[in-house]
């Protein structure tokens, strides 16, 4: 009951006028970024934080929040209207989205989206209030021990369970953490990896390398593609809202299922791709008619919209309560905190109660103002694609330079996301996830900072993190996921023994 | 009631021909990026080595952590070089053909000009040449829109980040001319 009060709370000091017009613009740009090809959540969030530089915290957190949540659902709309997935995420909503659309069924193909958005998003929004608060008093007792557990677990995790080359993932994450620890040392002052560059003594900023690696390898990359589009135009009437809403309740075990697949995927850096992919999968599976499935079921939009946002509104939940982002954009607002002097992880709820729960209040208001601003404006931002992209990948280079420059007012920072913007371009054509190296850039210095600390309390001995049931517990779980693709494949011998040695066909 | 009549259609006159031949295959590229991988994974753990990469008596050295992970880094990359040597004598996709990278450099080189235009003339001229170059130049659109498109982009940019959120961009001779 504690949690409402505080959620009340949390409304108070966001109901101003200034934080909710701050709310609209934000939804704007989300949905504008969303919509637009070469762009997507990661980079639009990166590339307009600069904006908030100067405002309070949580205004500014609650900006970028609501751009996150517009660019979620944004990206439908390219989706079910052009066959164009603007995200990853959207991918499965192609498959039923685009076949309404055709059918003449567009609008209601996109009230369903958007309507699945939303009660994926409220799930874990609420899952965030009751959760996050728990977690993080649990995580007060933490010491550096169990955070660097916790960050094994993440990385561990992200290798285990990805579903890229394990080498790939390894190589993508030991070159985020390494250039995370370029430049001062923070412990001993020492200089590394400097080679004598005075801009380097900064060290790489990671929103620089996510701008560059998101941003400007998306517009190398759109480039490369045939940019011809062809695709419906639509409105929403409120007789087709509330035609969806109504058959709403007979889709309720779809919207829970993916609901809690994409709370459970979006906790663990499983990602919101893989929760779009496995919510799409299970509805077909467990359907009347599975083979209706891809030819314009309504439920093949529900599934994969309901679990995809419900992955990336709780991948939150462990950056407020651990300081451990559970995605890409997790992990720019988790840049965002550290550029406010707010540091993310279990005190914030103690030391900066107003900014935590108007952020909390801020997700609710975010997705009702975001569901009926979609709803009401979809003809505008598909029409958006008119544009030329001879006019908008250079407003989009100049948008990413803007945001490079602004975070440390470095030309330096121009040529570094330059060049990252190369590495994003090669790394994502040969399959080099950019995620975990994000992550990797983001939580290098404090996993080193926790790493060092626990042995100098140990005197170099790596039993600490065996020490008590809890690290021990957590730092096993990370090895047992490291080397999960290994136990899965004996696992899978033992329950499957082959009869008389002999391997069947395939 | 949905209107859904087929209305946004955009086409692409420059759009990448289908059967353009490849310039370089993917498993040549893996084989190039391991090997500058491991370059610098060799180059950033000899530095970490000099910088002290084992205990004293506070503890880890600076260099502890990076080195180990210049290892990992070696090692991934020293497997993935293998790996791929191994793939490349099997069939290798294209990693991009020459169609296609006529269209990257298209944005690369005036990306690369913009950058370094920026340093001299600052961030609002090279703006304002970057857009409208590229919309008339790649985009083959009209002079005039391409100019005002430049222009009113620039100006917002202009007036939201240095006027209205305080946020200082780099200026050059035109700017410094009307006292900025």
């Amino acid at each position: 009951m504690e949690a409402l009060g505080l959620l009340l709370h949390g409304f108070a000091v966001l109901l101003t006028w200034k934080t909710l017009v701050l709310m609209m613009v934000g939804l704007v740009l989300g949905i504008f970024v969303g919509v637009l090809p070469g762009l997507g959540g990661p980079n639009g969030v990166a590339i307009l934080l600069p904006l908030t530089f100067t405002m309070d915290p949580t205004s500014a957190i609650v900006m970028l929040s609501c751009i996150y949540w517009g660019a979620l659902f944004g990206g439908a709309i390219t989706s079910i209207l052009f066959n164009i997935p603007g995200e990853a995420w959207s991918v499965a909503t192609t498959f039923d989205g685009y076949p309404m659309a055709q059918q003449g069924r567009a609008a209601e193909a996109l009230t369903a989206a958007f309507t699945s958005s939303f009660v994926g998003s409220l799930v874990a929004v609420l899952l965030i209030t009751f959760l996050a608060p728990m977690i993080s008093s649990f995580a007060l007792r933490f010491g550096p021990p169990e955070f660097f557990a916790v960050y094994l677990l993440t990385f561990c995790s992200f290798v285990g369970l990805g579903r890229e080359a394990k080498h790939k993932t390894v190589i993508s994450m030991a070159l985020g953490l390494l250039l995370a620890g370029i430049g001062m040392d923070t412990v001993s002052g020492n200089l590394r990896m400097t080679f004598g560059s005075s801009e380097l003594l900064r060290g790489i900023n990671f929103l620089v390398a996510v701008i560059g690696l998101f941003g400007i390898s998306e517009i190398l990359l759109t480039m490369e593609e045939r940019l011809a589009l062809r695709g419906h135009a639509a409105s929403i009437s409120l007789r087709v809202v509330l035609g969806v809403w109504k058959d709403l309740p007979k889709y309720w075990v779809t919207l829970l299922r993916s609901s809690f697949i994409g709370c459970w995927l979006g906790i663990t850096p499983g990602g919101a791709i893989a929760a779009s992919f496995m919510g799409y999968n299970l509805a077909k599976r467990f359907a009347k008619e599975p083979e209706s499935f891809g030819k314009g079921r309504i439920e093949g939009v529900f599934a994969p919209e309901t679990a995809a946002h419900a992955s990336g509104t709780s991948a939150l939940l462990p950056m407020l309560a651990l300081g451990i982002p559970g995605s890409g954009t997790a992990a720019i607002l988790l840049g965002g905190l550290m550029v406010w002097g707010l540091n993310p992880g279990p005190l914030l709820f103690v030391e900066h109660k107003d900014f935590v729960w108007g952020l909390i209040a801020s997700m609710y208001l975010g997705n009702i103002v975001g569901l009926v601003l979609v709803l009401t404006t979809v003809p505008i931002f598909a029409s958006i694609l008119r544009v030329p992209f001879a006019a908008v990948a250079p407003m989009i280079v100049v948008s990413c330079a803007i945001g490079a420059y602004a975070i440390q007012n470095a030309m330096f920072d121009i040529w570094l996301m330059l060049g990252f913007g190369i590495v994003g371009y090669v790394f994502k054509k040969i399959g080099i996830p950019l995620a975990p190296f994000t992550l990797a850039l983001v939580l290098g210095n404090r996993a080193e900072d926790a790493f060092r600390l626990s042995m100098i309390g140990s005197g170099g001995n790596l039993k600490v993190f065996w020490s008590n049931g809890l690290v021990g517990s957590i730092t096993t779980l990370a090895i047992v996921l490291l080397f999960w693709p290994v136990i899965d494949g004996v696992l899978a011998r033992v329950r499957s023994p082959h009869p008389h040695g002999v391997k069947p066909t395939m | 009631m949905s209107q859904t009549d087929l209305e946004i259609v955009v086409d692409d006159p420059t759009a990448p021909e289908d059967d353009s031949r490849s310039v370089v295959s993917s498993g040549a590229i893996e084989i190039v990026v391991c090997l500058l991988l491991l370059a610098l994974a060799v180059t950033l753990g000899y530095d970490n080595w000099r910088t002290g990469a084992s205990w004293d008596a506070t503890g880890p050295e600076p260099g502890y952590f990076p080195f180990y992970l210049s290892v990992i880094l070696g090692g991934g990359s020293l497997y993935g070089l293998v790996v791929a040597l191994i793939a490349h004598r099997k069939a290798s996709e294209t990693f991009v053909t020459r169609a296609q990278a006529r269209r990257v450099m298209a944005v690369f080189v005036p990306t690369l000009l913009f950058c370094a235009v920026t340093q001299f003339l600052g961030l609002y001229v090279a703006s304002f040449l970057l857009i409208a170059g590229f919309m008339r130049l790649v985009g083959k659109i009209a002079l005039w829109k391409s100019l005002l498109t430049a222009f009113l982009f620039t100006a917002i940019m202009f007036v939201t980040f240095d006027i209205a959120f305080d946020v200082i961009m780099p200026k050059g001779p035109l700017e410094a001319a009307f006292g900025h």
